[in-house]
């Protein structure tokens, strides 16, 4: 179903969230690198990154406790799943990003790697939509 | 550089931006897949999403053009790479893989996992996996002396 008024607000949201870190913090909101960067501890730089996530969590649980419905599961069996977050994790850090990373701020900022990593992972994306449906997944 | 006030930003802009998720829709994976769906049933929502992000964040770029560092922190911290090379175009090709098939990267599926949720959990235990195993593979590398 097409929802264009809470994609735009959504939408919105997402882009201050990562004015705000920028122009306050001066940092990247690229949440594979938030994570990244306390799995893989990035000196002098967990604390934030840590306190940015436990922001993300409450502003999701607060949010979906105000508008509920709008948080839905994975259609796909858990194995599979499992191997989704598997390639996630291998791929965002291999490739120093993801939607937020690269899409958003990469892409505002002009960086040409970011806008052809967001052009692969939109293609492969697509790909992978489609063969999970000729193998027939359906959603 | 005032710690308290530091932190005090990154909060907000994580709040914002998990309220941001949950609106837009990106933390349902069947709307995820039915964008990413281009030759089938397509929702063009996840469109706008990046479309308004985008343009409120090149906005906050405009504002801050000509600054030496941000408000709160003595310099900003930025990836400086502009070269393009193999390792981003696999690592983009493998994740868009995985968010195609699993509806999920990485910002929803901790979203849904605060809500102690099967499917996000499974998928950002297996994520973290995925990225502490990259990050072993590049410090074995370096001290191998490799790139």
């Amino acid at each position: 179903m097409f929802t264009p008024w809470s994609a735009l607000a959504g939408g919105s949201l997402i882009g201050l969230a990562a004015s705000v870190l920028l122009m306050a913090n001066g940092r990247v909101a690229g949440i594979s690198g938030m994570l990244g960067g306390i799995v893989v501890p990035a000196r002098g730089e967990v604390a934030w990154r840590a306190v940015f996530l436990v922001g993300l969590l409450l502003g999701g649980l607060v949010m979906t406790w105000l508008w509920p419905g709008q948080v839905g599961s994975s259609p796909r069996p858990l194995p599979l799943v499992a191997v989704a977050g598997l390639l996630v994790g291998v791929g965002t850090r291999l490739g120093n990003g993801c939607t937020s990373g690269h899409g958003v701020c990469g892409i505002a900022r002009r960086s040409p790697r970011s806008l052809v990593a967001t052009v692969v992972f939109m293609a492969t994306g697509a790909i992978a939509v489609w063969a999970m449906r000729s193998l027939g997944s359906v959603t | 550089m005032n710690e308290r006030r530091f932190a005090a930003a990154a909060l907000l802009s994580g709040v914002l931006f998990g309220a941001g998720l949950v609106v837009s829709g990106m933390v349902q994976p069947t709307k995820v897949i039915r964008f990413l769906d281009f030759t089938g049933d397509w929702d063009p929502s996840l469109a706008l999403v990046m479309g308004a992000a985008l343009f409120v964040h090149v906005l906050a770029q405009v504002v801050l053009r000509g600054r030496s560092a941000p408000w709160l922190a003595p310099r900003f911290v930025l990836p400086a790479r502009r070269d393009i090379d193999g390792k981003l175009i696999v690592g983009a090709a493998l994740f868009g893989v995985g968010w195609g098939v699993g509806g999920l990267c990485p910002g929803p599926a901790l979203v849904a996992s605060a809500h102690l949720a099967t499917d996000a959990l499974v998928f950002s235990l297996a994520m973290a996996a995925g990225m502490l195993l990259v990050g072993r593979l590049e410090s074995r590398s370096a001290l191998l002396g490799g790139s």
